[in-house]
C-alpha cells in the first residue's frame, strides 16, 4: 500500500531528524562541558610541589608514569587485582568498540578500523564482562557497597545497557546496517537522514546521548582528571627548580622573597 | 575521652587482616577545640561564627579555585575502592569513615551538594547532602583521624590525595571558628618563640651546653653544639624535640658528631629553631610559609652557607618540597648544595668520600629495622635518584650496623604505614586513635621479630619516634626499641681524638 509506505518514509524522517537533533545536542554540552571543565582544571595553580613520590625527576618521566597509569592502571594494579581485572578490561573492550564504530564515521572504512572491528563483539563481550564484575564487586566488598552512592550503581547498569543493547544488535536484534551508516556519515554533514524505528538501535541511541550529556558533570570526570592530578603529573625537583604558581597570597610578606606569579610543573 | 586502660587494644595476629567494617566505632574520637586565643593569633575567629554555614561554603569554593589538586580530587573519584583497606586507621578501627574515600566524600557530599549540577538537583541519586551541623562535627572528628600520609594517594588510580582534603576541610573549619587545639597551640609557639616546645634561647643554650658536656664525659672528645653562631657553614633546622626528648636527643648528639668529625662549621639559630612546620597540618598556607620565612631569615641573619634538616618526615617535606617555593631564592647560598639538606644526604656524602669512618662493630649488639617515615617515603626525596628517600637512609644504617633487616615489601618505601601519630595528632586527646592506628605498623614489625629477633626500629622523624615511644609497649615491645637513625651513627662514628 503505497499510503502505508509513505507514512513509514515520513516517520523514518521524522526520527532520524528527531535522534540526530538529540545526539547534536548531547554532542555539544559534552564538548562543552568538558573543554570548560579541562579549562578551569588548567587554569587553578598548584600553589605547592604534590607528587606522589618517589616520582620521576623529568617531564619525559613524568609522560611515562601518566602513559603507564593511562593504558596499564599501574596504581589500580598496585591496589587490588579483582579491581584492576574487571576496570581494565571493561576500559579495553570500550576503546576496541570506540575504535570499531568508527566504521559508521568513514567511508571507505580504514584498513585498521575493518580490522578492529572483527572484535567488535569480543569488545562489547569484555565490557559486559568488566562491568558485571564491579558491579558484583560493588555489592559484596563490604567496604565498596559502604561507599556507593545510588549513582554509582547506575552508571554500572547504564553503560551496561549501552554494551548489552550493542550486543543484542549484534546477536538477534539486527539492525539495517547500510542505513545506519547512511545516518551516521549524515550526522558528519549536517545532513538529517532518515532511520527507521528499531527499538533497540533506538535504546542504544539515546542511552549513548545521556552518557554524553553526564559526563561532563559525574565522576566520569576522572577522564580529564588524570591528567590534571597534581600528585601524578607533577615532576619531582622541587629543588632543582623553584615551583613557583600565581597562588593569591596577600598574607605574608618580607624582603627579598619574590611573590610566587606562574606555574611551573 | 577513654583513657588508655578502657581502651580495646587490637591484638597482633600471624597477618595484617582487613576488619569488616563496624560504622561509627571511632565517632567518639575527636582532639579539643582551639581556643579563642590561639584561633585569633592565627588569623582565625575565636569562636564558632554565627554564619559559619555560609563562610564554609565560600571557603571551600574559595579552596577550589586556589587548589587545582583539590579541585581535580573531588571531581575524579569513581568510588573505585581501591584505596578502602590501605589506611592505617581504618585497619587499625574498621570504622568505615576512615576509608580514605569515606574520608573524601564527607566533604565531597557538601562540594557536590553546593558547586555541582547534579548535587544541586538529584543530592540523594548522587549521595550529595547540605552542609548541617552534624557535618561539620563529622568533619572536626574524622578529619582529626588522617594523619595526611598519602598511603591511600599511592594506591589511587587518580592520585588522589586524601591529605589534600583533610588540609582543606582544616582550613575550612578554623575559618569558621573550629580549630584544632594542639596544632593550633604549637603553632603560636613557633611563630612567637621560635620553636613547637616555646624553649627561649636561655633555655636551648643551657640544654646544647649540657650536651656538650655529656658528649665530653661519654667519649671524651669535646664535641661543640653550637647556637646562633654568626658565619658557620651550616644552619642546623631539626624538630624541636631532638632538643630534649628520648630517643631523638641521641640523633641531635648523632649530627653533632658527624659535623664535627667531617670539620663542617654548623649552627643551631633561636630563632628558626623548629623544622617541624604545623601551618601543613591545619592546611594554611599562610602560616606555613611564615614559619618557613623564619628559616630564611635565621640563613640570612647568621650568614651561613647551606641549610641542613635533621631528622622529622613532614619537616622534611615542607623542607624539600615547599620551602624554596614558600620563602626562595636562595641564592644567598652555597649552590654547591641542594637547598635544603637532609641529615642523611650530608651523612651518605661523607660516608661515600669516606670523609668519616664507621665502625658496625660498635652496633653489634643490635639487631636493627627501619621505618620509612610516610612524608619521607611519599612526599619528599633525598639525593639525586627517584626514590633515595628510600635508599640512603638503608645505605646509612648499613654502614653503621651489620645486623639490618627489612620488614615486609607492603609495608615499607612507598608502601610504608604511617607511625599512628603524624599530621598533627600526636597528642593525649587522641591517645585511643594513635595505638589502633600504630595496629599495621607493629603487625609489621612482629612479623619481622618473630623471624630475625628485631631489637631496634630505627626512624627519621620526631613524631614517629614520640609515636612509638608511647605505643610500642600496648603491642609488647620496650618503649626504648625506637632510636634515632642518627643515635646508629653517633655510636658507630670512628672518632678522632685529636684536633681535627
Amino acid at each position: 500500500m503505497p499510503g502505508c509506505q509513505s507514512r513509514q518514509v515520513a516517520s523514518s524522517q521524522l526520527m532520524g531528524t528527531v535522534l540526530s537533533i538529540v545526539l547534536y545536542f548531547s554532542a555539544v554540552i559534552f564538548v562543552v562541558g568538558l573543554l570548560r571543565r579541562i579549562v578551569r582544571y588548567a587554569s587553578i595553580p598548584a600553589p605547592l610541589k604534590i607528587p606522589t613520590t618517589p616520582a620521576p625527576t623529568t617531564r619525559r618521566g613524568v609522560a611515562l608514569r601518566l602513559a603507564r597509569e593511562v593504558v596499564l592502571f599501574e596504581s589500580l594494579f598496585k591496589a587490588s587485582k579483582w579491581t584492576w581485572l574487571f576496570g581494565w578490561l571493561f576500559h579495553f573492550g570500550l576503546l576496541l568498540s570506540l575504535l570499531a564504530h568508527l566504521r559508521f564515521f568513514v567511508d571507505p572504512v580504514w584498513w585498521w578500523v575493518a580490522f578492529v572491528s572483527r572484535f567488535s563483539p569480543y569488545a562489547g563481550m569484555l565490557m559486559f564482562l568488566g562491568l558485571s564484575g564491579l558491579l558484583l564487586r560493588r555489592f559484596m566488598v563490604d567496604r565498596v557497597r559502604y561507599i556507593s552512592a545510588p549513582s554509582d550503581f547506575l552508571m554500572l547498569l547504564f553503560l551496561m545497557a549501552i554494551a548489552g543493547t550493542g550486543l543484542l544488535m549484534r546477536y538477534g536484534f539486527r539492525a539495517d546496517i547500510v542505513e545506519l551508516k547512511v545516518f551516521a556519515m549524515g550526522l558528519k554533514y549536517f545532513d538529517f537522514a532518515s532511520l527507521a524505528f528499531h527499538p533497540v538501535l533506538l535504546l542504544h541511541l539515546l542511552l549513548v546521548a545521556v552518557l554524553l550529556l553526564i559526563f561532563p558533570f559525574s565522576k566520569l570526570l576522572h577522564v580529564p582528571g588524570l591528567f590534571f592530578s597534581p600528585s601524578r603529573y607533577q615532576v619531582d625537583n622541587p629543588r632543582e627548580k623553584r615551583h613557583l604558581s600565581r597562588r593569591s597570597n596577600d598574607g605574608v610578606r618580607t624582603q627579598g622573597v619574590e611573590h610566587p606569579e606562574r606555574d611551573s610543573a | 575521652m577513654p583513657k588508655p586502660e578502657d581502651i580495646d587494644i587490637p591484638k597482633l595476629g600471624d597477618f595484617l587482616v582487613t576488619p569488616a567494617v563496624s560504622p561509627d566505632s571511632m565517632a567518639h574520637s575527636q582532639p579539643y577545640v582551639a581556643n579563642a586565643d590561639h584561633q585569633n593569633a592565627l588569623g582565625f575567629p575565636g569562636e564558632l561564627v554565627d554564619n559559619w554555614h555560609d563562610v564554609a561554603i565560600a571557603k571551600l569554593g574559595e579552596l577550589t579555585s586556589k587548589s587545582r589538586g583539590l579541585q581535580v580530587y573531588l571531581d575524579s573519584c569513581v568510588k573505585c575502592g581501591a584505596c578502602t583497606d590501605k589506611c592505617h586507621y581504618f585497619l587499625g578501627t574498621g570504622d568505615p569513615k576512615n576509608m580514605p574515600v569515606a574520608r573524601q566524600d564527607l566533604l565531597r557530599k557538601v562540594y557536590r551538594r553546593y558547586f555541582t549540577l547534579p548535587g544541586k538537583y538529584f543530592p540523594k541519586l548522587v549521595g550529595a547532602e547540605d552542609l548541617t551541623e552534624e557535618v561539620l562535627d563529622e568533619w572536626y572528628k574524622y578529619y582529626h583521624q588522617c594523619s595526611q600520609c598519602r598511603r591511600c594517594s599511592v594506591y589511587c588510580p587518580y592520585g588522589i590525595d586524601t591529605s589534600e582534603v583533610s588540609m582543606a576541610a582544616r582550613e575550612i573549619m578554623a575559618s569558621v571558628g573550629k580549630g584544632q587545639k594542639y596544632c593550633n597551640e604549637i603553632i603560636n609557639k613557633v611563630h612567637t618563640i621560635g620553636n613547637n616546645l616555646g624553649l627561649p634561647e636561655p633555655a636551648l643554650a643551657d640544654t646544647l651546653q649540657g650536651l656538650e658536656e655529656d658528649v665530653l664525659e661519654d667519649d671524651g672528645v669535646a664535641v661543640k653544639f653550637p647556637l646562633d653562631v654568626k658565619g658557620a657553614d651550616v644552619l642546623l633546622v631539626t624538630p624541636s624535640a631532638d632538643f630534649f626528648a628520648e630517643p631523638h636527643i641521641d640523633g641531635l648528639i648523632g649530627y653533632a658528631k658527624v659535623f664535627h668529625q667531617a670539620g663542617i662549621s654548623w649552627t643551631v639559630s633561636s630563632y628558626a629553631s623548629e623544622a617541624a612546620n604545623f601551618g601543613l597540618f591545619i592546611g594554611s598556607y599562610d602560616n606555613m610559609q611564615k614559619m618557613a620565612l623564619r628559616i630564611r631569615e635565621a640563613a640570612l641573619e647568621l650568614g651561613v652557607k647551606r641549610i641542613v634538616f635533621g631528622e622529622c618526615g613532614h619537616a622534611w617535606r615542607v623542607g624539600y618540597s615547599f620551602l624554596d617555593t614558600l620563602a626562595g631564592p636562595f641564592d644567598f647560598l652555597d649552590g654547591d648544595y641542594p637547598v635544603p639538606q637532609h641529615i642523611v644526604e650530608v651523612t651518605h656524602e661523607l660516608i661515600q668520600q669516606k670523609r668519616i669512618k664507621l665502625d658496625p662493630e660498635a652496633n653489634n649488639d643490635k639487631r636493627v629495622t627501619f621505618h620509612d617515615s610516610c612524608n619521607v617515603a611519599r612526599a619528599s626525596r633525598m639525593g639525586t635518584e627517584s626514590g633515595g628517600q628510600l635508599v640512603l637512609p638503608r645505605e646509612v644504617i648499613k654502614a653503621c650496623c651489620n645486623h639490618f633487616f627489612d620488614m615486609p615489601e607492603n609495608t615499607i618505601g612507598e608502601a610504608t604505614f604511617c607511625c599512628g601519630g603524624g599530621g598533627g595528632l600526636l597528642t593525649d586527646d587522641l591517645v585511643e586513635l594513635r595505638i589502633k592506628g600504630a595496629l599495621p605498623r607493629m603487625q609489621a614489625l612482629k612479623e619481622l621479630d618473630d623471624q630475625h629477633q628485631i631489637t631496634h626500629m630505627a626512624a627519621i622523624c620526631a613524631i614517629c619516634k614520640s609515636q612509638f615511644s608511647k605505643v610500642l609497649p600496648y603491642y609488647g615491645f620496650q618503649m626504648d626499641q625506637v632510636i634515632s637513625v642518627h643515635q646508629l651513627v653517633g655510636d658507630a662514628l670512628v672518632m678522632s681524638s685529636g684536633e681535627i
